[in-house]
């Protein structure tokens, strides 16, 4: 029986995509924490939520075992909350997947226990235009909020920063 | 009661506050003033539903007797519910849901921040993932106190009786029996006496600058945390379990 490595498990994970942002990988998320062999042909893949009511953790840890057993191998996937999951997992060539597919990616913010802060500056990712507005803080998935671009005029998500 | 007993119970308290609140925040759905609150209300909802998941499954995991966290989430009945009083009061206008959104978030975050430091590692990674979560909660609550209670006559208004009604449950928050005792011997939970101070700072902040008042010292209700709930809960329960009443066992 060959052999396969942790590094070729990875490999594979690169198939197994956020259901809610199907460009992203849930290596590119950063969602996948470790990879152990168990024994023969068992592994483990250790996962952590990016938000505690995401309901993209189910379909993910199934695409996980759907991935895996293709290629005849066994997982038990188990999942972590500590470390909590930020966005600084993300890899960089996952920003620029999501920039590319019309998400802005996370960019560094200011602390979110200030009132009225003014919102960080975040680049219209259709223009690139840094005439950009909140909406909301809140968008269409937990990880996500709502801006518009004054330039373009065209609305968009921004994948907000979580640490 | 041993400790486990007492962990049991505590992680009751804190799934069934994010439960219940989760749930109160759902019934926006669809009725949010603007489409962007209602989907804010919804998000915050869902944070609630996912923390109170993880304390479910973690309750059961200590009880031990084979019940899952849907068994404790949908099959209780009401006195066995030990959310506090604040979280199951009704919706009432946006203002009103607004102020018990903040009365409780303040808490929450305080409580968080303590709790990360537990030496349970399980409640502590709970916490600190609950944590990032409830600071974004905490803002935006703060930020809609100021706009609508600096904001015009009527919502300024609306804004002032809806502190005068919540602020009757703020100190049933800070309640304490031989549960919390012996677990905050153990190092496992936080003196919520020792962030009371800065619970009250952060309020008369954020009141101040939105031109609202607490009232003069009124009567304050509790009973929540032993089981003893305002009529609100039953009728919450009543649609929250209705789906596994009705198909028992059911899933999607």
């Amino acid at each position: 029986m060959t052999t396969i490595s942790a590094a070729e498990i990875w490999g594979f994970l690169e198939d197994v995509k956020d259901p809610e942002v199907p460009v992203l990988s849930v290596v590119d998320l950063g969602v996948v924490r470790d990879v152990k062999l168990r024994e023969q042909n068992k592994w483990e893949v250790v996962i952590t939520p990016t938000y505690s009511g995401c309901p993209a953790m189910q379909v993910i840890e199934k695409g996980i075992i759907e991935r895996l057993n293709e290629e005849g191998l066994e997982v038990n996937v188990t999942t972590v909350l500590s470390p909590a999951w930020t966005t600084d997992w993300m890899s960089e060539a996952g920003r620029e997947k999501l920039r590319a597919y019309g998400i802005a990616p996370p960019e560094d913010e200011v602390d979110k226990s200030v009132l009225f802060a003014k919102p960080t500056v975040i680049p219209c990712p259709n223009c690139g235009s840094k005439n950009t507005k909140m909406v909301s803080q809140f968008g269409s998935t937990a990880c996500k909020a709502h801006y518009k671009c004054l330039n373009c005029l065209e609305p968009f998500d921004y994948f907000k920063c979580l640490r | 009661m041993t400790k486990e007993e007492a962990l049991f119970t505590y992680l009751l308290r804190r799934a069934d506050d994010t439960l219940i609140l989760g749930h109160r925040l759902s019934e926006w759905c669809g009725h949010g003033p603007i489409l962007e609150e209602d989907i804010a209300l919804t998000n915050l909802s869902l944070d609630l539903i996912g923390q109170c998941t993880s304390y479910f499954q973690y309750a059961a995991q200590i009880e031990g007797k084979g019940r899952t966290e849907d068994d404790l989430a949908f099959l209780r009945i009401e006195k066995d519910y030990v959310n506090c009083l604040m979280v199951e009061q009704p919706n009432g206008d946006f203002g009103k849901t607004i102020t018990r959104q903040f009365f409780y978030d303040v808490y929450h975050k305080l409580l968080l921040e303590a709790l990360v430091n537990s030496k349970d590692e399980q409640l502590s990674a709970i916490a600190e993932k609950s944590l990032k979560e409830v600071k974004y909660h905490l803002r935006h609550s703060s930020e809609w106190m100021i706009r609508l209670g600096d904001g015009t006559e009527e919502s300024h208004e609306r804004m002032q009786n809806a502190v005068d009604d919540i602020s009757r449950f703020i100190d049933e928050l800070f309640y304490k029996d031989q549960v919390d005792e012996m677990l905050i011997k153990e190092g496992i939970i936080p003196d919520s006496a020792d962030f009371r101070a800065a619970y009250d700072a952060y309020v008369t902040e954020v009141l101040e600058e939105a031109t609202l008042q607490l009232p003069e010292k009124m009567w304050q209700l509790s009973g929540g945390r032993k089981g003893v709930h305002s009529e609100h809960l039953g009728y919450l329960l009543a649609e929250l379990q209705y789906m596994q009443r009705t198909y028992p066992n059911m899933e999607w």
